[in-house]
């Protein structure tokens, strides 16, 4: 038994991905056939020579046909997956072992999410039938325990905690304005952030990550048929889940400062890519930054930054743009918005375009070099306690 | 003889200032307080709350559940059988319901006094009536549970029921329509020279019955429909003293009103004494009582006293008071509602969700919330043990103010509780503001209902803070 991983078996060999914005005149097939058809130019393929779909929408419809009908699909198969806000990782995971089992020659991970035609703020679960006695609390709410806890247990105080989550959230809009993909593109000053209405605890409205709506999607093939389609594919390094057991929520060892599924997702995908160091390998990182402290926390977990740390080396400026681990390049959750199927792909959309050259002058990292010549997504579903947490690494070489 | 083996009296945390009610509604109010059961609280779970402290204070297990309230949460369903459940009864103990007038709570009490075996008898009411009215100002929420039968050695009778009488006659006094929230009254005086003279009658009938004479009762405790009757009628009992029926602090609590002022005439007893409660309710109904030597320890077991809840608690704002009982609608926060409870789940969950019994790990000890067939490493397999935990109590080790998730009244206070023998919960806070909450406060458990959709309520458990 063992997580072998499918280290340089597969290629990415094309991508797509809508603008995440507030979309009131497009719809979810609308949204779905923008990023399938930019995917499939992209790749330079017609859609009739993909062989196999992995549809992830949280919400968006049940079953493979709410891909297969609008995008008029002949008799192909279709996997509608879920997977919390990891869904639209998850379908690319899935999409990735098909092909490198031998089943498929080409394969589709199509993400995609409507979640603005609701009527309620922020993002809502369609409820299962139940006893009434599980927490009706949102997202945020369960987040914003872990900055008391984080603060207390590393002697981090209020106004430290505040000026590093301002920071982050500070750092992800400067990035969003230069994105034209974004939803929020203009600068916002980490007084304003500070300042900002709370929503639960000590999160404020800028700590928290908007939501929108939009579609993102990728073609992947085995890693040795790559350049039949394209001369700078993107290779897979790593590909790890872990599903929490939701034993946080009753664990009394559990502090609400860490989240364990992540650092387990991490040390597999570490291990599945080669990866010794993180900080020596991976020359950017897109994380799910769904409120500011989760993405303070996630530089622990994922092995950027030492316990205690990352709230100094963020205030120290090692995340930005111009860092040394350039996290969240593209704008991240807080600037795009979360449509939860599409978000895990557009992440790799970034990574898609940075680590081949693609990404806007302005925007464009400058720590990729012989040696540190990858990218990791982090896409995380759930609360602390009771979390999903996807990882992927991806590199624009083999080997 | 049969009586009184054990008791407990429930009164919510919340207080209106009578005084704040005149400078919106432009009239009513007067001097005083009146209790206020939270937002999500219901007849059912304040009986909850007050049978929980009679079963602490009792040995023995009730044969029998009666239930009485003017409000009850359910028509044609049963509510007696949420309590039961709530208050882990045996199933071969049976549940009923007395409803819908004032007098149904002595008539559980007089029921249960000529019956057999132990019943406990809960009644509770929450009293609203239009802004500025007599009845809004003079209500009161509250619960009581009488626990009555024969006694056992460990839970011996407190006080022995030694003679009743009733008197009943038909009249028009206070009704309400079935469906109407509010109730109506006919001018007052008619009822107040009705019952005096009828409540002389009924008193004199339960001394004789006990073969005692006026000057035998040391205390009688008056339960009427408002205080200026109680005080007309005590005044024709001729008695030596008349217990205060709490009108200043508590208010008129519907059908608790009896069993409410019988528990606090017995807290106010003496070994030996005869006592009375004569209630006023569509006739009159006396019970003569006789604190028995036993009764002495019971002030141990009967804390927190009625007397000492009517002295705490913590002022309300009227509009929130109004808010709360849904007279004033205030705009939710833009989230979906919650759904209705499945019932098939909910009936699966019978334990945890009423009960509060979660699991134990026999090999390591640690305690599972909600309850769980595998053990938390997963190796062993239905081999967890039941842990009733209503009773534990437990620490705040993290919390947060939710100001956004949907709340019948929002925002949600949260928090992460330890108990003190095992086993962690995240909780929503009740009865508390959200400057009181902190790291390391000690809470205990309440039952509670959550929310109501489909008329169907969300009963499940809260954590307070204990503020002992």
């Amino acid at each position: 038994m063992a997580s072998h991983g499918i280290k340089d078996q597969i290629a990415i060999i094309g991508m797509g991905c809508t603008r995440f914005v507030e979309h009131w005149d497009m719809g979810l097939d609308d949204l779905i056939v923008r990023a399938a058809t930019d995917a499939y130019e992209s790749a330079g393929v017609d859609k009739s020579v993909v062989d196999a779909y992995w549809f992830g929408t949280a919400q968006g419809g049940m079953s493979g046909i709410t891909l297969a009908r609008p995008l008029q699909l002949q008799n192909k198969p279709v996997t509608r997956v879920e997977n919390y806000c990891a869904t639209g990782s998850e379908a690319l995971r899935q999409a990735c072992y098909a092909v490198a089992s031998g089943a498929y020659d080409l394969a589709m991970a199509v993400g995609a999410e409507k979640t603005k035609d609701s009527g309620y703020q922020g993002l809502n679960a369609v409820p299962v039938p139940n006893d009434g006695t599980g927490r009706t609390l949102t997202a945020a709410a369960m987040f914003s325990m872990v900055v008391p806890a984080y603060g207390e247990k590393f002697g981090v105080s209020h106004d430290d905690m505040r000026t590093a989550m301002s920071h982050i959230a500070e750092k992800n809009h400067h990035n969003g304005a230069h994105n034209p993909l974004a939803q929020f593109r203009r600068e916002v000053s980490a007084e304003t952030i500070g300042a900002s209405p709370k929503v639960a605890g000590d999160l404020g409205v800028f700590d928290c990550a908007g939501v929108a709506d939009g579609a993102a999607a990728a073609i992947v093939c085995r890693a040795q048929d790559a350049h039949l389609y394209t001369d700078n594919p993107l290779y897979v390094k790593a590909l790890s889940f872990v599903a929490g057991n939701g034993s946080g929520l009753t664990d009394r060892s559990y502090d609400y400062t860490t989240f364990p599924e992540i650092a387990a997702c991490a040390a597999d995908a570490y291990e599945q890519a080669g990866v010794d160091d993180p900080s020596a390998s991976i020359a950017m990182a897109e994380v799910h930054d769904c409120f500011t402290i989760t993405e303070l926390v996630l530089m622990e977990d994922l092995g950027f930054s030492d316990r205690g740390s990352a709230w100094q080396e963020v205030l120290d400026g090692r995340f930005d743009l111009d860092g040394d681990m350039p996290v969240n390049t593209d704008g991240g959750l807080k600037s795009f918005g979360h449509p939860v199927g599409a978000s895990g792909l557009r992440m790799i959309y970034e990574a898609w375009l940075q680590l081949r050259g693609g990404a806007p002058a302005d925007r464009q990292i400058n720590t990729i070099t012989g040696e540190r010549n990858l990218a990791l997504t982090h896409n995380l579903g759930g609360y602390p306690g009771e979390m999903v947490s996807f990882i992927s690494i991806l590199g624009s070489s083999l080997g | 003889m049969r009586g009184i083996t054990a008791w407990g009296s429930y009164l919510p945390f919340r207080r209106l200032d009578r005084a704040d009610i005149a400078p919106l509604a432009g009239k009513g109010g007067g001097r005083g307080t009146r209790t206020v059961a939270s937002f999500d609280e219901d007849p059912t779970t304040m009986a909850v709350e007050a049978g929980r402290r009679a079963q602490r204070a009792s040995q023995i297990v009730p044969d029998t559940l009666l239930f009485a309230s003017v409000n009850p949460a359910y028509a044609d369903k049963t509510n007696a059988t949420a309590i039961h459940a709530a208050l882990r009864l045996p199933p071969s103990a049976g549940a009923f319901d007395l409803g819908f007038s004032t007098r149904s709570a002595v008539a559980g009490l007089l029921l249960a006094a000529s019956g057999r075996g132990t019943t406990l008898v809960t009644s509770a009411d929450i009293r609203i009536g239009r802004a500025g009215s007599a009845d809004e100002a003079g209500g009161g929420d509250a619960a009581a549970a009488i626990v009555i039968g024969d006694g056992s050695a460990e839970s011996p009778v407190l006080a022995e029921i030694i003679g009743s009488a009733s008197r009943t006659v038909e009249f028009i006094d206070r009704w309400r329509t079935p469906g109407d929230r509010f109730s109506q009254t006919w001018d007052d005086k008619f009822s107040q020279v009705t019952y005096a003279p009828l409540g002389a009658e009924s008193y004199d009938a339960a001394l004789a019955a006990a073969g005692v004479s006026r000057d035998d009762v040391a205390t009688v405790a008056v339960s009427a429909p408002t205080s200026r009757i109680a005080s007309a009628t005590a005044k024709a009992l001729g008695a030596a003293k008349t217990l205060d029926d709490l009108s200043a602090s508590v208010g008129q609590c519907g059908a608790a009103q009896p069993a409410l002022l019988l528990a606090h005439l017995l807290e106010s007893s003496s070994p030996g004494d005869v006592v009375a409660l004569v209630s006023l309710a569509d006739g009159v109904d006396a019970i003569v009582l006789r604190a028995t030597d036993a009764s002495a320890a019971a002030t141990d077991l009967t804390s927190p006293t009625v007397a000492e809840q009517a002295a705490s608690g913590a002022r309300l704002s009227y509009g929130k008071f109004l808010a709360w009982r849904g007279l004033l609608e205030i705009d939710p926060p833009r989230r979906p509602e919650p759904q209705r409870v499945s019932a098939t789940a909910a009936a699966r969950s019978n334990s945890w969700k009423f009960g509060f019994v979660a699991s134990a790990d026999p090999q390591t000890g640690e305690v599972q919330m909600p309850p769980a067939r595998v053990s938390n490493d997963g190796e062993r397999v239905d081999q967890m043990v039941e842990r009733p935990m209503a009773d534990a109590t437990g620490t705040i080790v993290t919390f947060t103010i939710d100001r956004v998730a949907y709340s019948p009244s929002p925002p949600i206070v949260f928090a992460v509780v330890d108990f003190d023998d095992g086993g962690r919960l995240p909780l929503e806070l009740c009865d508390c503001d959200e400057d009181e909450v902190k790291i390391g406060a000690r809470v205990e458990m309440t039952f509670r209902c959550l929310y109501t959709v489909d008329g169907i309520p969300n009963y499940f458990w809260k954590a307070r803070l204990a503020r002992g």
